[in-house]
């Protein structure tokens, strides 16, 4: 697995790792999750400081949501162990109910109650009294924006609503540690904003540590303290955005052909001023430090190719560059989006 | 905004019956939302006491002072809380996801049925009282009183709540509201292959045989003694072992299919 404090060590300049203070939010050692001949979480070790944000990114598939339910309680791991809020998910599942919220991908609630009725009933699962529950009930909504609709029936409410419903659910506990499994999936971009800001409220304002997973770049890219990238049931890479970006190199260089040359390829990833380089159908990626000094160079390069170039555009990395480089495939979110 | 970092409010567990109170206070709820899930229950028996008294009371006319009205009763009674669970709502939660939020919760397990069990027991009670009514209103007296009526209730209760677990078992083995739906087809000839309609006595060879073996016969047989007899010990007695043998039976199944249900993909 790509490390990035490692190359953050190496690479960048000198520092000392930060004293663990305290015990992990969330532990995993060697966590397996079949599902019949289907290995949908691979050996996963994983450690998430009490505090922080932590994005689990990767696309469709890659296991995302079948961690969360092992770490929510509601799937046995087949093998390794998960720890969250210092209790073992299998050895006691109890203890972990207590002290986590949860709202997963589809937001499950029941259309039939109010929105007030079902905070009310979640906080009596949780064994609040009534008194604490009105308090409760003033604290989230504090945090979480329901407005009026509060005593509507939840079958009324919009997608972003619900969203929001959902995550004053799992907040009504006061929980140390709350997961989201892909928290803005199929919501519009003000719904979308809503929920980031809420989760930094939530972080900034409380200290809660705080799990999500997503399959989108620039999600875990604005919201995560710490990313860790997931690819078929693996953690690929694991580090802060920023770090991870900067190990593809400072400058993106995207090139789109007509047809496909692996000689080109081949000149490119020779050539001084070029880190690295792959391609995917008629997109050819490469990675510099410096696209001002590599870009006549490139252009030159492939011109004696004879690739005809369409088009030319420079950017800088992002995480799916980052997830290209390590499993060479793309994170598609086209379908969802 | 008011900081709540140093709220001291933490999740606990809340204790086996305040679980339980809480799940059947939910399901209890929606019930004024959903008229149309207990109208069915009030109409239907009260069709088919209709109907069946205008057509075979001058048939089923029995020993002097047999009453065809009120042998009907414990019928009526029957089709009004049979099947009357909250097993669609079981199966809406499982599909939504809202089961699995539930399951999230220091809930005990167990809760999230006896809960609803607790609701439907409500009900049940509930809706023996338009059929009782109508008993009242065509002449039927007990003769066992007042504490005959409350036994008969409770006899009708305990029938609706051990009928419930097949739904239930069904519910949560499947999630299919098709399936729960399907469920109640075992009512038919748990009912129609007993003294239901016309009383033992009458019955022909083959279908007298199938009553006798039929537990539902000896339910029916415990209500009408409490409105027709007195207080009969055996037949009573013979009742509540009915209710308890298919209430072992429908239990067991509700629970391993909880069990299933929670540990399904474990």
């Amino acid at each position: 697995m790509y490390d990035a404090n490692e190359y953050h060590e190496t690479c960048g300049p000198i520092t000392t790792r930060e004293p663990v203070a305290a015990p992990a939010a969330v532990r995993t050692k060697g966590l397996v999750r079949r599902f019949g001949a289907v290995t949908a979480v691979d050996g996963l070790d994983l450690e998430v400081r009490p505090g922080e944000i932590y994005g689990f990114l990767g696309p469709n598939g890659a296991g995302k949501s079948t961690l969360l339910r092992v770490l929510c309680t509601l799937l046995r791991p087949s093998a390794g162990q998960a720890v969250v809020a210092g209790h073992d998910v299998v050895e006691e599942p109890q203890q972990v109910r207590l002290r986590i919220g949860v709202a997963l991908q589809e937001a499950a609630l029941d259309d039939r109650q109010d929105g007030r009725e079902l905070l009310v009933l979640q906080g009596r699962l949780y064994g609040l009294t009534s008194p604490e529950i009105r308090r409760r009930l003033d604290d989230v909504l504090d945090l979480v924006d329901i407005g009026d609709a509060i005593d509507r029936r939840i079958g009324t409410y919009s997608g972003g609503m619900k969203r929001r419903l959902d995550l004053a659910a799992a907040l009504i506990h006061n929980p140390e540690v709350l997961f989201l499994d892909e928290p803005t999936t199929g919501l519009d971009p003000t719904s979308r904003a809503g929920v980031w800001s809420e989760v930094r409220r939530l972080n900034a304002d409380l200290g809660m540590t705080i799990f999500l997973t997503t399959q989108y770049l620039d999600e875990a890219d604005a919201l995560a303290d710490r990313v860790g990238i997931i690819s078929r049931g693996r953690l690929v890479a694991e580090g802060p955005p920023d770090v991870l970006k900067r190990s593809m190199g400072q400058d993106m260089i995207i090139v789109e052909t007509e047809g496909t040359d692996t000689t080109a390829l081949d000149t490119l990833r020779h050539m001084d001023v070029v880190d690295g380089a792959s391609v995917k159908d008629e997109t050819i990626t490469i990675r510099t430090s410096d696209s001002s000094v590599a870009l006549n160079s490139v252009v030159i390069a492939l011109s004696r190719t004879g690739l005809k170039v369409k088009s030319l555009a420079l950017r800088t990395p992002t995480l799916d560059d980052v997830f290209a480089e390590l499993t060479g495939s793309h994170i598609d979110v086209s379908d969802v989006r | 905004m008011r900081a709540v970092d140093d709220v001291p409010i933490r999740a606990r567990e809340g204790g086996f019956l305040r679980d339980v109170r809480a799940v059947a206070g939910r399901a209890l709820r929606q019930i004024p939302r959903e008229p149309a899930s207990v109208l069915p229950a009030v109409l239907v028996p009260a069709f088919f006491y209709t109907v069946n008294l205008g057509a075979l009371e001058n048939l089923a006319r029995g020993a002097p002072g047999f009453s065809y009205k009120a042998f009907l009763i414990p019928m009526a009674i029957a089709f009004a809380v049979t099947g009357m669970s909250r097993a669609p709502t079981l199966v809406s939660d499982i599909q939504g996801g809202y089961f699995d939020r539930l399951c999230m919760t220091p809930i005990r397990r167990v809760s999230l049925l006896l809960g609803l069990m607790v609701a439907d027991i409500v009900v049940i009670i509930i809706l023996c009282l338009p059929v009782l009514g109508i008993g009242f209103g065509v002449g039927v007296r007990f003769v066992t009183g007042v504490p005959g009526v409350l036994a008969f209730i409770g006899f009708s209760a305990l029938w609706g709540l051990v009928f419930t677990g097949l739904p239930y078992a069904v519910a949560l083995k499947t999630g299919s509201p098709a399936a729960v739906s399907a469920s109640f087809v075992i009512f038919f000839p748990l009912f129609f292959l007993s003294d239901a309609v016309v009383p033992k006595q009458a019955l022909t060879g083959w279908f007298s045989a199938i009553a006798t073996y039929n537990p539902i016969t000896y339910l029916l047989g415990a209500l009408r003694s409490l409105i027709t007899s007195g207080w009969e010990v055996r037949t009573l007695m013979e009742g509540l072992a009915a209710l308890m043998g298919i209430g072992a039976v429908s239990m067991s199944l509700a629970l391993m299919a909880l069990r299933g249900r929670i540990n399904r993909n474990a």
